[in-house]
């Protein structure tokens, strides 16, 4: 038996190669364009030029007539096809704003879907495409949430919600406060950009009365589910496969109107429909996210605690309202006081269209813009009252001896509880490991040398492992091969790793015997994707639930075997021996799950199969937390921005793979610096986008993305799960921007300086020349 | 609609010959013409560098050049990159450095990294960088494709 | 993003390519040569072209050689020639400085210099160059051929004085004397981006004095140019940082600068002063 000390095994805390990787360096990773079908047609999609307007008529008959066209639809000929629903369920109060699959009546932002072309390949499609006559009569366009609202379709405004949260009793903080303190701050709108684009392709066997679609992601069983309402078929007949996904930040994923569109072509044109979306599509067709604009302030009392906090904000949520309702506004106004107290607080959160791209989630959705905001009026804070930064954080932090910490807010539909953490502890770290006092003195050498340099901080908690509940199967063959089929999803993120470390930790087994299946809603009736940081917490505890399940019952039996007891036996790399016997007797899995077979003789009573199936229920997310700290250069005269440095703490919890949780880290940042100086759709007055290649829209090369120094401590194992792992997910993007627009007001000498992002060289060199620098 | 062109594609040592449409990309004839979705589009303009592919031994973005202009040149994908179940360097140097996450942008980076590694073997780290900057990865963050690519270049010159 | 449907051609010689040219040039018939300006707007099918007559395989456009005191650089040569000096001397350094901040590294393998200038993108470096070191375009068609001066080659924005038949077959920068210096400017969003404005400066010293100067400013207007109330604050005088200040200055009043939705004139007016400033301090340093 080969000893597992020479070789890691991939348990808890190893930083293992990814089982993911061999074929995606080889090239063999199936992405959805990857995937073909023999007959498959390409949809191709026609799209709105009009930001908003009311469709007169669409002429499809020169499309029609296009040699290789076999079909051109607009919503005429699918009206029996609801509008696309909620993903976590019907809302009367917002059913008004959903978005058709093709449009019906309006178009409501350019590039809303109004036809589709199907064709024998793409090039002809998009040939085609370009034949059919939108006949639109514009209407007027709205672009800034924070102007009036319209009228929306007689029935109602453009303001669909407002989403209110909050506690005490603001009024009276306020009028007895030593000192309020106000900004006005803006997020600009910018998302995800993963760099595979959406694709689908949606194939009916009929043979079997069976809907399938390829190309899923994120939350396949949702998505499952919510066709089987639209298109009204059983679960059983509706499968959902993710092969592989090139990122998903959270845009990819949601149930979009092409998703629906292949599917009811699939059924309706006999055959296999497939859509690949190309990148300029994708710019103005995928979800935006994060343009919010906030006017917030401050009641501080003398000695620098922030009594009350109250806020008013207006969310940009474009032309409709998809799969996420007003989920945005929920976390935005649920999660904005993070980590510090704020006894007396209230968030308004006006929820407004406007005639541009539909936004939703992207990676952090609602923290990242609320941690922006809340860590620049932190700043402000500290400017007023003349207190060091860092100071008037660590007077208002929650500290830990008040932890477990409820607040009376709502985020996702669960309750606030922090979990216990020392925020005030991990900045003593985070302080002490990139040596601030130090870095300080540094800073004002350099200034008082002419150098424009500085450093800023931004304070933040993540939430992650939104339950309520999720469950795993495990199977292990007669050769001692372990199968884990799971409802979670990758977006390349390493999910299949950290469920197989997880499952060979309880089994004791190598990592590399282990097989996960995830995102293919026909092998297991219930799943919550990924997202949300949810899949390592739950899914993985899940899966832990499991796998110890299966241990138990490998125990039990070869303890029948080994004529002893279960408790006096271990597993070692895939081997059942006793404790005090490592190299002695011993069983393979392999041997043992034969011993299970339904038709052996010395199986007895036990259920057959070595095999598990268990559920774990979470009552609360888990709130991680941490800080950014980074150290900038501004050039003076071009108004650009280096990062020298870059710092990241956070408490993790309990790692899995240290390897894969530093990867997220470091890419979350390199997201974070892109919406912090570099990302922005913008739009004409007349609603045209003016970011739709990448060109235009301008993400972080390498040369752009600082290599962050990490700190990873293990320091508060979450409680709300037996393994005390929180998520990994969104922790290098949360706290990007603010401690960037800091270090740039640092570095600049003009507090408040930055109020928006992107902080473009033009931006920066406009405050300049307004500070007469 | 034009005619239909018949060309000789060698991709990875194997020919294909095959009739193209001479609008047809570089990118989409090899990914769907010749069974090779190694390859991937980002952008198709010509930005985010996933397509790169090697053509005569250059690193080349697949999308910007039409099927029809490879007729009769060697082009090397990521498929061709391992000797059989041996992996490149630059494949070990990947995983064993976690420099892929979704693995989507994967192929270009190592296509570019192969082709630059062979013109220049010694090449210096911030010449290096320049080069690995011409791709986008939207997962990584960079640091760890910096990493591998290095980790790689030290392998190879010490094998030569 | 697909491509419209288009004839192809790959001509062996310069007199094939023009025959084409001459067939096809009223039907938007279009050379092809590095591709990675045309095949790009070809995608987002800005450009239709019918017919594409692929240059590449004429090997005679791939010459580059020094003759009669200037470079001549043949439609085919690409950037990445100029990674190592194309030319002893100044020039050569010169361009191989500026070749770094050409687009990115697999761009260079394909793209051409010739098809840089023959693209007139404003925020291109070659056409700043040419402009700037008063090239000359060695241009052919079917009829004949004719040559034009840099400063009457770029007309606005993606548009030259070429003629839709002819193919700008070379272009001839003369050499620079040893005793030239130059600097070179650019500012970007990022790395291998287009610029936003950027400069390049050449002048010797006869006597102390500034002799010659040739200041050019690209990226900022519709078309690269030699900025001439900058090349008179040169003239002449004792190179020090007041000079240096006054060309900057009055290059940045002279330019006509162009805004689009992410820049403003301001801004590309104080930044050029910065980068002119900066070019010559480099000759200096």
């Amino acid at each position: 038996m080969a000893t597992a000390t020479n070789r890691m095994l991939g348990h808890l805390g190893d930083s293992v190669e990814r089982l993911e990787d061999p074929p995606l360096v080889t090239g063999k990773g199936k992405f959805v364009g990857d995937i073909n079908f023999p007959d498959q047609l390409h949809m191709r999609v026609v799209r709105s030029a009009h930001a908003h307007g009311a469709i007169k008529s669409v002429d499809t008959s020169a499309a029609e007539a296009f040699p290789g066209v076999i079909a051109v639809w607009t919503n005429t000929d699918i009206d029996d096809v609801p509008p696309i629903d909620f993903r976590e369920g019907s809302d009367p109060t917002l059913a008004l704003f959903r978005q058709y699959p093709l449009a019906r009546e309006l178009v409501r932002y350019v590039g809303d879907p109004v036809a589709a072309v199907f064709a024998e390949d793409p090039y002809t499609a998009e040939d085609a495409a370009e034949l059919v006559i939108l006949d639109i009569d514009p209407l007027p366009v709205l672009i800034n949430a924070d102007d009036t609202p319209q009228d929306f379709m007689g029935k109602a405004t453009t303001e669909a919600a407002v989403v209110e949260q909050g506690y005490g009793d603001i009024e009276t903080t306020f009028d007895k406060a030593y000192k309020v303190v106000e900004i006005d701050v803006k997020v600009s709108r910018h998302t995800g950009v993963p760099m595979e684009c959406r694709g689908a392709i949606g194939r009916y066997d009929e043979a079997r009365d069976v809907l399938e679609m390829y190309g899923a992601a994120k939350v396949p069983h949702r998505n499952r589910d919510t066709l089987c309402r639209m298109l009204n078929r059983p679960a059983s007949g509706v499968h959902l496969f993710e092969g592989h996904t090139g990122g998903g930040f959270g845009i990819r994923g949601e149930l979009y109107p092409e998703d629906v569109l292949v599917c009811v072509a699939a059924m309706r044109l006999g055959r296999p429909v497939k859509w690949i979306e190309d990148r300029q599509e994708h710019l103005m067709a995928a979800n935006h996210s994060r343009q919010q604009r906030h006017i917030i302030r401050a009641a501080v009392a003398e000695d620098g605690e922030v009594v009350g906090l109250d806020d008013e904000l207006y969310l940009d949520q474009g032309g409709y309202i998809r799969t996420h309702g007003t989920r945005v506004a929920n976390m935005t106004t649920g999660t904005l006081p993070g980590p510090y107290r704020f006894p007396v607080y209230r968030s308004v959160c006006h929820f407004r269209l406007t005639n541009k791209t539909p936004a939703a989630t992207y990676r952090s959705p609602g923290r990242c813009e609320s941690t922006f905001v809340r860590e620049r009026l932190m700043d402000a804070v500290a400017v007023a009252m003349d207190m060091d930064p860092i100071a008037v954080r660590r007077r208002n932090l929650i500290s830990l001896e008040e932890m477990p910490y409820g607040r009376a807010l709502d985020v996702l539909g669960d309750s606030v509880e922090h979990d216990p953490g020392d925020y005030a502890g991990l900045l003593d770290q985070g302080l002490a490991q990139i040596g601030w006092d130090d870095l300080q003195k540094q800073l004002e050498e350099r200034r008082s040398n002419g150098e424009m340099v500085g450093a800023g901080i931004s304070m933040f908690f993540e939430k992650s492992g939104l339950g309520p509940s999720d469950g795993a199967k495990i199977f292990i063959d007669n050769s001692g091969y372990i199968e884990v089929v799971t409802g979670g999803a990758s977006i390349g993120q390493g999910f299949e790793t950290a469920m197989a470390q997880i499952a060979a930790e309880d089994l004791g087994t190598d990592y590399r015997r282990i097989r996960v299946v995830h995102g293919q809603t026909n092998r297991i009736d219930y799943g919550v994707g990924a997202h949300a940081s949810r899949a390592t917490v739950l899914t993985g505890t899940a899966v832990s639930l499991t796998a110890q399940a299966v241990r138990a019952k490998a125990l039990d039996m070869a303890a029948e075997l080994m004529q002893t007891t279960a408790d006096s036996l271990t597993i070692t790399d895939g081997a059942v021996h006793s404790k005090n016997n490592p190299t002695g007797p011993s069983l393979t899995l392999g041997e043992i799950a034969e011993a299970l077979l339904p038709t052996s003789k010395i199986r007895g009573d036990r259920e057959p199969y070595l095999k598990g199936e268990e559920w774990f229920h979470i009552d609360h997310q888990t709130y991680p937390y941490g800080h950014h700290i980074a150290v900038v250069k501004v050039d003076p005269d071009t108004g650009g921005v280096e990062i020298e440095k870059y710092f990241i703490a956070y408490d993790i919890g309990r790692s899995i793979n240290p390897m894969m949780i530093e990867g997220q880290l470091v890419g979350g940042l390199a997201q974070g610096v892109g919406g912090a100086l570099f990302e922005e759709f913008t739009y004409t007055e007349a609603g045209d986008p003016q970011a739709v290649t990448f060109a235009d829209y301008l993400m972080p090369t390498l040369q752009e993305t600082p290599e962050p120094e990490i700190l990873l401590t293990e320091d508060f194992p979450s409680i709300r799960t037996p393994l005390g792992i929180k998520g990994a997910g969104e922790a290098g993007i949360t706290g990007a921007a603010g401690a960037i627009a800091s270090a740039i007001d640092n570095a600049i000498g003009i507090p408040g300086a930055v109020t928006e992002t992107p902080v473009s060289p033009q931006r920066l060199k406009t405050i300049l020349r307004e500070h007469g620098k | 609609m034009s005619d239909k062109k018949e060309i000789k594609l060698t991709i990875n040592g194997r020919v294909h010959n095959i009739s193209v449409d001479p609008r047809w990309t570089l990118a989409d004839t090899i990914r769907d013409h010749c069974g090779q979705t190694g390859t991937h589009l980002g952008c198709e303009h010509g930005v985010c560098g996933a397509c790169t592919v090697l053509v005569d031994d250059t690193p080349v973005r697949s999308c910007l050049m039409f099927g029809i202009q490879a007729d009769g040149k060697k082009i090397r994908t990521v498929e061709g990159l391992a000797n059989g179940s041996e992996y490149h360097p630059l494949q070990k140097a990947f995983m064993e450095n976690h420099a892929l996450q979704c693995g989507y942008c994967t192929p270009g980076f190592l296509m570019l990294a192969t082709g630059i590694l062979e013109a220049q073997p010694d090449i210096g780290d911030d010449e290096l960088n320049d080069v690995l900057s011409s791709n986008l990865c939207r997962c990584t963050g960079y640091a760890n494709i910096i990493k591998a690519v290095r980790a790689a270049r030290d392998e190879m010159r010490k094998t030569d | 993003m697909k491509p419209t449907a288009f004839e192809y051609h790959a001509p062996t010689t310069v007199n094939e390519a023009l025959a084409l040219l001459a067939e096809y040039a009223p039907n938007d018939g279009r050379i092809l040569a590095g591709g990675q300006s045309l095949v790009p707007t070809m995608a987002f099918r800005l450009a239709r072209p019918t017919h594409l007559i692929d240059i590449n395989k004429i090997v005679e456009l791939e010459k580059i050689s020094v003759e009669d005191g200037a470079l001549c650089i043949g439609a085919n040569v690409r950037h990445a020639k100029f990674h190592t000096p194309a030319c002893d001397g100044v020039l050569g350094n010169l361009l191989s400085e500026v070749v770094k901040s050409v687009a990115h590294y697999p761009i260079r393998q394909r793209g051409t210099f010739c098809g840089s200038l023959a693209h007139s993108d404003p925020a291109s470096e070659w056409c700043m160059v040419a402009a700037t070191l008063d090239a000359t375009m060695i241009v052919q068609s079917a009829a004949g051929e004719r040559v034009i001066p840099a400063d009457e080659f770029f007309d606005t924005v993606m548009t030259t004085t070429l003629n839709d038949d002819e193919l700008l077959r070379e272009v001839r920068i003369p050499l620079l004397s040893k005793d030239s210096v130059y600097g070179f400017q650019e500012f970007s969003r990022r790395a291998g981006d287009f610029a936003i404005s950027m400069t390049l400066v050449t002048y010797r010293l006869e006597a102390g004095k500034i002799v010659d100067p040739h200041l050019g400013v690209g990226g900022a207007e519709d078309r690269p140019r030699r900025i001439a109330e900058a090349e008179e604050a040169l003239a002449g005088q004792i190179p020090s940082d007041s000079i240096f200040q006054a060309a900057a200055d009055a290059a940045a009043a002279a330019i006509d600068p162009m805004e689009d939705h992410a820049t403003n004139a301001q801004y590309r007016r104080e930044l050029t002063e910065t980068l002119v400033r900066r070019a010559l301090e480099n000759t200096v340093s």
